[in-house]
């Protein structure tokens, strides 16, 4: 591609060959993936170097990449394609990136969503923001260097996410001669990382993001030894995240009263289907009801799926709010005030036990004290007891409502088993949650994880048992949750 | 209001949505409803431009059968095309929409313009400083606007809801995680929100839910014969009574049409023959130039995008 010297006046520059007309994407949503991984070991070059490739990259943004290429990043003449990503003045001041970056491109085959995150640990809560929606993750290694702790953190957040399907791109492969035996050292090292994280869906490739190898373009000179397809071959290939296995669920927005005599419920459909005549109740209610209309401005729809913003009118006179879930009658989500949570800690100030928080899950926004119970130790892989969760830890916790919550576990439903934590005093986003189950506390006093005793009560007696000096004394001694069937 | 909607059963009388355009109109949709009813007072930025005028179908949708539960609001700079301006006043009748427009009085009082003060200064004092005033008066607690992450470099690091101090600054460094499709709407009193429904989509998403939706346009996207001059490897309209030209330049006449819509002296026009909804598709897949080119307030330097927003800019 080359830099026009003046600016163009008509949008094809008809003195080059056009590429052909993007046409992708049309029968199907598009693919959306992450890169991820260290700091520095190449993830928006890799990512600018396919859009370069794949001729996202349009004349005026080439010829500002060539200006705004200082030189300084590599030593072989090519632009610095880190810079088409690291958008922000204080990104291209320090060579890093701070925040997830989202483009669009496409192929012939298919069309795709990119997050390049941050590999920088301080960043991490963008990198999580990133991995939340993502099909696929794309995690890059420096081949210099093998896998970090950093490396693992990320494949450990885009797993607990529910990404299932993992590309190692071992980068930088250039820098080492092409040495084939330290490859498969590390593609051996990952693919150990990620099967103990569940993931079993790995493909590895050798790649040079600077130079373009195996990216788009084959990397079949250098690296002879390579027979397994390119980067953009595997995405074009890759599935989409399965959907949910749980029935109808609608998290109410908003309810829509524009006249006398129409009420709609107005949300999101974030699981299974819905066609008039359908019975559901409402949740925490319990009020069953049938369905009569699906409203959307276009026509009256004789059935909704997952994913479609609809309004919903029901045959008979409800007492519905937002926040409320209308879900399948024979297929309900967990309804209680205990529930265990695997969380990512996002901010500076630890995740303290006993705080109460602000849980916002769908359109339901609750008070909720939060007791982490373990963190993950990145170095073992394994799970150690914690009371607190410093930023950027990986933990489990527990959840205690004062009225009624209501999930699907994350691994059945990634709509309504995830959360975020709110904490009251900044108003920051402090934490992702994702629901693995409600917890069972059905005896006043049972003793749960390692030292630690739950103490469960009435929820109108939860404050007042706080305050008190026995629990103040036992503070980190006991846990203290409220009664379910309260 | 007082009757009660008529919900008659009818069909689109067009095929459905491809599943891609689907998805971003539903992602929209839960956006709108989701600030709607989490924010005392939204406000929408209306700009009149192609990218407005699928945020306004959007809205529509979301909200339907009920109204649109917020107001519009243009910042009228007095540079706009007198095409706009009219489809503006033709569209808010139309739809029944309460539309506020606003212009800055102390930069009409001391007669700011682009060509006397310069495009950086004018954007600073019609828009950005208007805009601030607007907002500031309303009371406004979140607006919507219809930025896409794939214009420019900065915004591409936007979230959706995207957090504002109260002197409406944005802090890049310091956003807050947005995971999955949960939003985190609380503020203080003072700060504000701005809410990008449009965020996924790219510029041919706009074209095609436009051809798909039937979406009404102003005139100036599609081709003419229209009157221009070149001027700093622009094509600028001859539009109105204001415009001068400078000494050794012609004005001529020739097809041209807008890929973004702006105030008329800052926003060049492409040379096209594409006169319909198609033909504009068929050009912008072959497009070897970004849309964001012809606009004069982008082109000063890499990062000019991110300092404005700092500094209070949509
Ligand atoms: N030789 C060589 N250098 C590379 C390759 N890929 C990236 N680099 C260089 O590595 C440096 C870091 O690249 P980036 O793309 O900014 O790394 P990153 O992973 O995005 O960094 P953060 O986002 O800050 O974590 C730059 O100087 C690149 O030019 C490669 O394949 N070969
Ligand atoms: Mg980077």
């Amino acid at each position: 591609m080359t830099a026009p010297s003046t600016p163009a006046v008509s949008l094809v520059n008809f003195e080059d060959d056009a590429p052909a007309p993007h046409h992708a994407g049309k029968d199907s949503r598009p693919l959306r993936f992450i890169t991820c991984g260290s700091v520095d070991d190449g993830k928006s070059t890799l990512i600018g170097r396919l859009l370069w490739d794949t001729k996202a990259v349009k004349e005026d943004q080439a010829a500002a990449l060539s200006r705004d290429s200082t030189g300084k990043q590599n030593d072989l003449g090519l632009p610095d394609f880190a810079l088409l990503l690291d958008g922000l003045q204080a990104e291209r001041e320090q060579g890093i990136t701070i925040d997830v970056a989202y483009r669009y491109f496409s192929t012939d085959k298919r069309a795709f969503i990119v997050a390049d995150t941050p590999g920088h640990v301080q960043y991490t809560r963008n990198m999580a923001t990133g991995a939340s929606t993502a099909d696929l993750a794309v995690l890059l290694v420096d081949a210099r260097a093998g896998l970090l702790e950093q490396t693992r953190r990320h494949a450990t957040i885009a797993a607990l996410m529910g990404i299932r399907q993992f590309v190692l791109a071992v980068n930088k492969i250039d820098l080492t001669g092409y040495d084939e035996p330290g490859y498969h050292k590390i593609a051996r090292d990952f693919r150990e990382l990620a099967l103990t994280l569940g993931v079993n869906n790995v493909i590895s490739i050798p790649v040079s993001a600077l130079k373009g190898e195996n990216i788009v373009l084959s990397g079949k000179a250098t690296m002879p030894w390579y027979e397994g397809p390119t980067l953009v071959e595997v995405l074009e290939r890759a599935t989409q995240r399965g959907g949910q296995s749980t029935g109808f669920r609608l998290s109410v927005q908003r309810v829509s009263r524009p006249g006398e005599g129409f009420r709609g419920y107005q949300g999101t459909v974030s699981g299974g289907s819905i066609k008039p005549g359908d019975s559901v109740v409402v949740l925490p209610s319990g009020v069953e009801a049938n369905v009569k209309q699906i409203v959307t401005f276009d026509l009256i729809r004789n059935a909704a799926v997952s994913g479609d913003a609809i309004t919903l009118v029901l045959d008979r006179p409800v007492d519905i709010a937002r926040g409320d879930m209308i879900v399948a009658l024979d297929q309900r989500p967990q309804t209680g005030t205990a529930f265990s949570a695997r969380l990512v800690a996002l901010s500076p100030d630890a995740i303290e036990p006993g705080k109460r928080y602000w849980l916002k899950a769908g359109s339901r926004r609750q008070r909720v004290t939060v007791t982490p119970t373990q963190q993950l130790d990145l170095q073992s892989g394994k799970w150690q007891p914690a009371t607190t969760l410093p930023l950027n830890a990986i933990g489990t916790a527990n959840l205690d409502f004062d009225e009624a919550a209501i999930f699907d576990a994350y691994e059945t439903n990634r709509q309504t088993g995830a959360f975020i934590l709110i904490d009251p005093d900044t108003n920051n986003t402090v934490a992702g949650g994702m629901i693995q189950g409600r917890r069972k506390s059905s005896d006043g006093l049972a003793r749960e994880g390692a030292e630690k005793v739950t103490v469960t009560l009435p929820a109108h007696l939860l404050a007042a048992f706080r305050a008190s000096d026995f629990a103040r004394d036992h503070a980190g001694e006991i846990r203290i949750s409220a009664d379910e069937d309260e | 209001m007082t009757s009660s909607p008529q919900i008659i059963e009818h069909g689109r009388g067009r095929p459905p949505l491809d599943p891609h355009l689907k998805a971003l109109e539903n992602e929209a949709i839960h956006i709108f409803r989701e600030v709607a009813a989490e924010f005392e007072r939204p406000v929408m930025l209306y700009s009149i431009g192609k990218d407005s005028s699928v945020l306004l179908h959007l809205a529509r949708k979301a909200f339907h059968p009920g109204k649109i539960p917020f107001p519009l609001l243009h910042v009228d700079t007095t540079w706009k095309f007198a095409e706009m301006i009219e489809f503006r006043d033709r569209i808010a009748q139309e739809y029944d929409l309460e539309l506020h427009v606003h212009t800055n009085p102390r930069g009409r009082a001391e007669n700011i313009t682009p060509f006397t003060h310069g495009s950086a200064r004018y954007t600073d004092i019609m828009k950005t400083e208007a805009l601030r005033q607007a907002l500031d008066a309303g009371k406004y607690d979140v607006a919507f606007g219809g930025a896409r992450r794939d214009e420019e470099a900065s915004r591409a690091k936007e979230r959706i809801y995207s957090f504002r101090t109260p002197d409406h600054r944005w802090d890049p460094r310091n956003q807050r995680p947005e995971l999955w499709n949960i939003y985190n709407g609380m503020i203080r009193p003072g700060e504000s929100v701005r809410a990008f429904p449009l965020s996924n989509w790219t510029e041919v998403d706009i074209w095609r839910y436009i051809e798909a939706e039937e979406i009404p346009l102003v005139p100036l996207y599609y081709a003419a014969e229209r009157a221009f001059v070149e001027r700093d490897g622009m094509l600028m309209m001859a539009e109105d009574a204001r415009f001068e030209p400078l000494p050794g330049e012609t004005v001529q006449r020739d097809f041209i049409r807008f890929r973004t819509l702006g105030c008329w002296p800052l926003t060049g026009a492409i040379r096209s023959r594409a006169s319909n909804l198609t033909e504009v598709i068929d050009e912008l897949e072959i497009a070897t130039v970004s849309e964001r080119q012809g606009r004069a307030i982008d082109r000063d330097q890499s990062g000019s995008m991110e300092k404005k927003k700092r500094e209070g800019y949509f």
